[in-house]
């Protein structure tokens, strides 16, 4: 089993012994890390520090030394991400602190999309995200979304006051096979039941799996209207469509 | 001094009003609807909202500008009319006011954020908070409620531009979830943070809305008060929201939360009202134990 030790970057171990408290997740995050390179931690822990012009910085030069941009993404980027994920779940970080590392995060996906792209490499998952119909906040929308683009997916923003009709042809376009609607208020949640009733009367509720989340959210609700999963939180929201995707089990 | 700080000063217990939303929602307002237009489209409803409040027995009612920022009205595409909608909205109120009592200007958030986390400048989101206080007081609120905040810079911005657009009474009241490490607010903030940051930026009264139970207010407040000396007011939900055959309800009843109107006042609050899912009839409940007569 990976040792914490075997991690050479000292601020990501002083990040793990200070803030992932869960064992198992402790494990997973050690054995994610001690595969990496010095160079991937650096980029994690520009990440983890949300340091925009560091992570620019040492992805392009990971990218001029040869580093493919996929593990650039999976052994910096993304890996940094999961810390800042987990930080956030716990209360050690907030919102602003987590703008920061997704500022970070999208300084080196900037390099590193354009190269995917080229060559053709499928995202993890295409995720429609919205928040419904009538409901104009989209703060905790945007977090999910830079978190699930830190996570590898690629996300279609429909922004906010979302119709169903808005979601459908979007899904359709895109040929998406996650849809995350979000809503503030009690009077738009609703929207969220008809927005899936939308997808079952189009005939097209078995082609996709159906997240939702926003503050008044809840499992039951989220059961109720018939979606696939509630998310309480952005790190959730990212747990979920790994699994909704079938990236994970 | 102004008479609602010289009160609050003497000791005195006071009351304020239940949610704005949920009344006009339950009075036409459509789902996703501009609630700030009703001051000019249905003034009828918006002074009546007022009168009920005020006959149910609050001391202060709050005007119905929470989103009347020309950020939040641009999104209705109504950002050229903040002043007459937040003008219109106080006169409202005032006019349904007994003598004596108290209209409250309320100012939500901008739903921005400020550089570098989001794009909206210090000076303009100090001039929309500007624009919209003027207009609040033009209309002749007595003062501030800027609520349901969870930014310490935005918050202080607004009471900045409010004290000195208008020299009114300012109370600035944050909205805190529970989460694994405690209450903080989305930005961060701790009660006990709040309490003495709030004072520090120039509130008079300072205090919680939103978000939470009643219980959980209970503890908030209680944190709140062993960080400062100010009056604490506090507008809370009538709980949690849950669904119930598809429709939305709010669980906590008038008697529910009225029964722990005691152990807020106890644990340090000297205004009480309510938040999203109260009504007339909380307030009615609030005012039999608090202010038995």
């Amino acid at each position: 089993m990976a040792d914490i030790t075997d991690i050479q970057n000292e601020f990501i171990r002083q990040e793990i012994e200070e803030y992932i408290e869960r064992v198992d997740e402790r494990e997973k995050i050690i054995a994610l890390y001690s595969k990496t390179s010095p160079d991937m931690q650096d980029i994690a822990a520009a990440i983890i520090d949300g340091q925009h012009e560091t992570s620019d910085e040492l992805t392009k030069t990971g990218l001029d030394a040869g580093i493919s941009a996929l593990q650039i993404m999976d052994d910096g980027l993304i890996a940094g991400m999961a810390i800042v994920g987990i930080k956030f779940r716990e209360n050690f970080i907030f919102v602003p602190e987590v703008l920061a590392c997704a500022r970070a995060m999208k300084a080196g996906m900037k390099h590193i999309e354009p190269i995917l792209s080229a060559s053709g490499i499928e995202p993890v998952g295409k995720v429609i995200m919205g928040t419904v119909k009538g409901d104009l906040h989209d703060i905790g929308k945007n977090l999910c979304i830079m978190m699930l683009r830190g996570s590898g997916f690629e996300v279609i923003d429909l922004g906010v006051d979302t119709s169903a009709d808005d979601f459908i042809e979007a899904v359709e376009e895109h040929e998406a096979n996650i849809v995350g609607m979000s809503a503030l208020l009690t009077t738009t949640m609703p929207n969220m039941g008809r927005t899936i009733e939308a997808f079952i009367d189009a005939d097209l509720r078995d082609d996709v799996k159906v997240m939702v989340g926003g503050a008044p959210v809840t499992p039951e609700f989220a059961d109720d209207m018939g979606a696939d999963a509630y998310g309480a939180n952005a790190v959730e929201c990212v747990d979920i469509a790994k699994r909704l995707s079938g990236v994970t089990a | 001094m102004s008479k609602l700080l010289e009160r609050l000063a003497a000791g005195e217990i006071l009351i304020s009003d239940g949610a704005t939303g949920t009344y006009l929602q339950q009075n036409g307002l459509e789902p996703g609807g501009c609630p700030e237009e009703f001051n000019d489209s249905h003034p009828e409803i918006v002074r009546q909202m007022a009168a009920n409040y005020f006959a149910a027995g609050s001391d202060m009612v709050e005007t119905n500008s929470f989103g009347g920022s020309r950020y939040m009205l641009k999104k209705y595409d109504h950002g050229e009319r903040v002043e007459e909608l937040n003008r219109k909205g106080a006169e409202l109120a005032r006019a349904a006011a007994p003598d004596g009592r108290f209209i409250l200007g309320s100012i939500g958030p901008t739903g921005e954020f400020l550089e570098p986390n989001g794009t909206a400048t210090e000076a303009e989101m100090l001039d929309v908070f500007a624009e919209q206080a003027s207009g609040l007081a033009a209309g002749g609120v007595d003062a501030f409620c800027i609520e349901t905040m969870s930014d310490m810079a935005e918050t202080s911005l607004a009471i900045r531009a409010a004290k000195e657009t208008t020299g009114l009474p300012v109370i600035a009241t944050l909205t805190y979830d529970k989460g694994p490490r405690g209450y903080f607010t989305m930005m961060g903030i701790t009660p006990e943070g709040a309490a003495e940051q709030l004072a520090q930026a120039g509130a008079d009264v300072v205090g919680s809305n939103c978000g939470i139970a009643i219980e959980d207010m209970i503890e908030i407040i209680r944190k709140m008060r062993s960080a400062t000396d100010k009056p604490i007011l506090t507008h809370i939900n009538a709980g949690l929201p849950k669904i119930e055959h598809g429709k939305i309800v709010y669980p906590d009843t008038p008697g529910h939360m009225a029964e722990l109107m005691p152990q807020l006042v106890d644990a340090g609050a000297n205004v009480v009202g309510g938040c999203c899912g109260t009504g007339p009839d909380h307030v009615r409940a609030f005012a039999h134990v608090l202010h038995p007569s």
